[in-house]
């Protein structure tokens, strides 16, 4: 560990925090030209927080400390993602900390926070959100955990830095059980950042809602804080994708100068998977709220047969 | 008796447990002394736990201890010994229940069921039970004190016996427990290989033929499953944990459960010389059906205590899945992996000791508040309950296994001996074991879900009765015994390096190797259990790490912005006539749960008619295992009694009659 390490580690946080935003404002962008509507402008996102962090919090009269305190759990859970997953170099001092393992964990412990307050006031949407919430999550989360088992498997590590610099730093190989997990991945990613077919982050009709209706109560600073906490968590998943399945382009350690390149590289990936992100939702239509299970349930077994292809082919 | 100075381990801790037993005997003099029960003998017998876990803790690191004592049966004295491994158990029985004491120094009321001083007897007869089962060194003086821990246990489930319910679920709790002793005691007939010496030091000698050392092994399993609630005797589990007055619940779910486990451990991997692979598929698969199954019901719930007896039966499935890696592992030779996986076992059987005891206390707190246990009549006691709520939070994030409290620790290390499956042989297990691991991560995954369910519906939201909101919060010996055990369960998720430098010694006993050294070289900070660069986990870190960007949005927010905040009826998309009956209840949070694992359940729904004049909705979701097989089982059992009952005539010279052919019969059979 050295002082270059930690500027990289603090830089990585740095970037993860500030640019979550301008990935979120793409995605929209991209979505309005696919859909043929003029789109809004790609800062659009900072405005919004800046705006809601001016407004007073309005706080319903029954809400607990755990209603307030929430929006912070889960803004530090996202902050500590950002900062564990490679997304420019793989010299992360924070990543010790926190494994694949942990950071599932880790996701787990904001949806908990975010179920909790949703249920705090006690209002029939809040519930309803932390239900299906839950619901996604319970079969999402052990599905991303079997796609990073996928990764753990080949490269023998579950740190995520070690992942990234094995598979990377091998020859280019198409592994058959990658591409299972990469599936998986994409399901996982588009049910656990409450994407169309599952969610729909533009919508603002309760019944359909899962994200949305659990955050109905929240105003000001911990809305805020809440919409940051999501497209942090959406440059998480974003982040990880792009480390477990094309992680060509990040630093490896000792190797200041490839931090350098690893900017531009991630900001490129970024912008194509955002795109591709897009794409998706446009093509597809929300679904049924109980088809989510099944949804999610093929997400699972892609998962775990990736696992056995690892280990019937032995790549 | 030598002074107190020489004395060993073993010679403390039988003096604790004769303290229990004195402590509970002094409770009977005055049965209805309300103030010398609770506020004397329950803080005595607690500062006793205390002395068993202090004691336990020194006797990890001492060695092998063992002692005679001239009890019992003529020429059968009971053998007794400390090692590591009931060090451990002992440890956990002593820190658990030192809360639990505590707690129930505050708990027991006057007036309720059987005399407090009953109770203390019974309590402190079932406490020393459990540690003189974890002492026994021979099949004599476990079995005694295991029937002494059953019959102990039965008559504090039966406390409220007045209620049917209860004593059904009674009943049936002393059935499968002695269904279960009877296959131990089987078991131990199979171990020591007709010597006629039941003392397990002869069984350690015995070396048996694989087929029988199986048969030892499944009737071990069987056993000791009955009482840990392993699939399909689980039965019992989630009717007789709830019937007991809480902080018994809590003792049988956190500490009398391990006992089972302790018992596998035991026979399993330390009495019986060798392992055989299969035994760990065997456990593997009922282990993950177990957690399953558990989980499942638990999310279906509408009853707290019921929900949390589930989530038992859930935890106690991973232990057994943890114990079917490391059967596998050693079958195969593979010691250090096996080290590795029971590490997780010991580590969770801690964890879930503290956890599971937290969270039934605080139902106990709760019942006591509001005299109401099921979920859809509570609501919002965060708000009037804010000891409670916010210790059974720690409790909650702990069970539903969130990082970085305990719950996690163990999981994590479960999860990480299963990545090591590709140096097993054969392509079968090769294949089992990651579709084992999903399966656990799935269980794990609902377990979260159960657990916002618990949480959420009890202390979230509105009151679902007006009354509660006159609920009042534990008093302060309850607050204590809560306190101590919700940072026991802080203190094992955040010093994970720490417990394990406890739990090398029992692995080296059961299977000569441990994951100590690797994990201490790595320091206190970091857990890495194989090497840095194959996983690493710092709970410490992590908490910081959490805290720090909480800290500092929450001081950047009101720095570069404001901190107002207003306070206003809920939002609600702007309806203005929400009561806390819109509220999802427990069913509603259920429902998903009820929809996806629909063949898991057998449902009894019955719906209104359009015709109905007071249309009601009733649901069922009951066990097919008790459809399919207990109900069966026991009409055969009353088909068989009925004829055989037709001998009893009730004259007596009918009996006089059955004598005499009895006696004819007999002699014919002499003389012939």
């Amino acid at each position: 560990m050295t002082v270059y390490s930690f500027i990289a580690q603090l830089l990585a946080v740095l970037i993860a925090v500030a640019g979550a935003p301008l990935l979120t404002g793409w995605i929209n962008q991209c979505r309005a030209w696919l859909q043929n509507k003029s789109a809004p402008p790609l800062l659009l996102p900072y405005h919004t927080l800046h705006k809601l962090f001016w407004k007073e919090s309005v706080v319903a009269e029954g809400a607990s400390p755990l209603f307030r305190a929430a929006p912070y759990v889960i803004f530090g859970a996202m902050v500590l993602a950002c900062g564990i997953v490679p997304s420019l170099s793989t010299d992360l001092p924070l990543a010790a900390a926190a494994d694949a393992i942990a950071l599932v964990g880790l996701f787990a412990l904001a949806r908990v926070f975010i179920s909790l307050a949703a249920m705090d006031i006690g209002t029939a949407f809040g519930t309803l959100g932390a239900r299906r919430e839950m619901l996604v999550g319970f079969l999402a989360e052990p599905a991303l955990l079997m796609v990073l088992f996928t990764a753990a498997f080949i490269t023998q590590s579950t740190s995520l830095a070690n992942i990234v610099e094995t598979i990377s730093g091998q020859e280019f190989a198409i592994y058959p059980s990658l591409a299972f997990a990469g599936v998986a991945f994409a399901m996982v990613s588009l049910a656990e950042n409450a994407r169309v077919p599952v969610d729909n982050p533009a919508t603002h009709l309760e019944l359909t809602m899962i994200h949305e209706a659990m955050i109905l109560e929240y105003s000001g600073r911990h809305l805020a804080l809440i919409e940051w906490a999501a497209s942090l968590k959406l440059f998480a998943y974003s982040s990880i994708g792009l480390a477990i399945f094309f992680p060509w382009g990040i630093a490896q350690v000792h190797e200041p100068v490839g931090m350098l390149l690893a900017l531009p590289v991630l900001v490129a990936k970024l912008a194509v998977g955002g795109a591709a992100l897009a794409l998706i939702e446009t093509l597809s239509a929300k679904m049924r709220i109980f088809r989510v299970p099944e949804f999610l349930a093929g997400a699972f077994l892609l998962a775990v047969i990736g696992i056995l292809v690892h280990f019937l082919l032995g790549a | 008796m030598t002074a107190p100075t020489d004395w060993l381990a073993i010679d403390w801790m039988l003096a604790a447990i004769a303290s229990w037993i004195a402590i509970g005997a002094a409770g009977v003099v005055r049965p209805h002394n309300f103030f010398i029960v609770a506020r004397v003998l329950f803080p005595l017998g607690a500062l006793l736990a205390l002395l068993v876990a202090a004691t336990a803790g020194l006797a990890l690191f001492g060695g092998t201890e063992t002692a005679v004592l001239p009890l019992g049966l003529p020429g059968l004295p009971f053998h007794l010994r400390l090692d590591a491994l009931s060090a451990f158990f002992l440890l956990l029985l002593g820190s658990a229940s030192a809360g639990i004491s505590v707690f129930a120094a505050g708990y027991f009321r006057q007036g309720e069921g059987t005399p407090p001083g009953v109770l203390c007897l019974l309590y402190h007869l079932f406490l020393a039970a459990m540690a003189m089962v974890m002492l026994a060194d021979d099949a004599y003086v476990f079995m005694v004190m295991w029937e002494l821990m059953a019959l102990a246990s039965f008559f504090l489930v039966t406390a409220n016996h007045t209620i049917p319910a209860i004593r059904r679920a009674g009943y049936l709790y002393l059935l499968i427990a002695h269904i279960g002793a009877l296959a131990i005691l089987l078991c131990f007939g199979v171990l020591q290989a007709n010597t006629g010496d039941y003392t397990f030091d002869n069984m350690r000698a015995q070396s048996l033929t694989p087929f029988w050392a199986s048969v030892a092994f499944l009737l071990a399993f069987f056993g000791f499953g009955a009482k840990a609630g392993f699939l399909p005797t689980h039965i019992w589990l989630p009717e007789a944990h709830p019937a007991a007055p809480s902080p018994v619940s809590a003792l049988m779910s956190g500490v009398m459960l391990k006992t089972a486990i302790y018992g596998l451990l035991r026979i399993g991997f330390e009495i019986l010389p060798t392992q055989l692979a299969w035994w760990g598929v065997l456990a593997l698969a009922v282990g993950l059906a177990t957690a399953l199954f558990g989980v499942v019901f638990a999310a279906i719930q509408t009853d707290m205590k019921r929900l949390l007896a589930y989530s038992s039966i859930e935890n106690i499935g991973l232990l057994a899945v943890g114990i079917g890696l490391a059967l596998l592992f050693t079958g195969y030779g593979m010691p250090a992996l096996a080290a590795l996986a029971l590490t997780a076992v010991l580590y969770h059987a801690l964890n879930h000791a503290f956890f599971k005891s937290l969270l039934f206390l605080g139902t106990g707190a709760v019942l006591h508040a509001t005299g109401e246990r099921n979920l859809g009549k509570l609501g919002g006691l965060l708000r009037y309950m804010p000891w409670v709520g916010w210790l059974a939070l720690v409790g909650t994030l702990a069970a539903a296994g969130l990082p970085p409290l305990n719950g996690f620790v163990s999981e994590w290390l479960l999860l990480q001996s299963f990545l090591f499956t590709l140096g097993l042989p054969g392509t079968f297990v090769n294949n089992l074991v990651p579709v084992v691991a999903a399966g656990v991560a799935l269980v794990a995954a609902l377990g979260g879900y159960v657990m916002v369910k618990f949480f959420g519906v009890i202390f979230l939201g509105q009151p679902r009765e007006p009354r509660l909101a006159s609920s009042h919060d534990a008093a302060r010996w309850e607050r204590v015994g809560l306190v101590w055990l919700a940072a026991g369960c802080v203190a094992l998720g955040l010093l994970p390096a720490q417990v394990i430098s406890l739990i090398d010694p029992v692995t080296r006993v059961l299977v000569r190797d441990g994951i100590g050294p690797q994990v201490a070289s790595q320091g206190w900070l970091f857990l890495a259990p194989v090497s840095a660069e194959r996983a690493s986990y710092s709970p410490l870190l992590f908490l910081l790490l959490v805290a720090a960007s909480f800290a500092l949005s929450f001081l950047l927010v009101r720095r570069l912005y404001h901190g107002k905040l207003r306070r206003a009826a809920p939002w609600d998309c702007g309806y203005p006539l929400l009561n806390a009956r819109m509220q999802d209840t427990a069913e509603g949070f259920g429902q998903p749960i009820r929809q996806v694992f629909e063949p898991f359940f057998r449902i009894d729904r019955h719906l209104p008619s359009p015709f109905d004049r007071q249309p009601s909705y009733r649901m069922e979701a009951s066990d097919h295992f008790w459809h399919w097989l207990y109900l069966p089982v026991a009409h055969a059992t009353e088909a068989v009694s009925r004829v055989v009952g037709r001998l009893q005539q009730g004259r007596i010279s009918t009996y006089l009659m059955y004598s005499f052919v009895t006696l004819l019969v007999m002699l014919l059979l002499v003389f012939r």
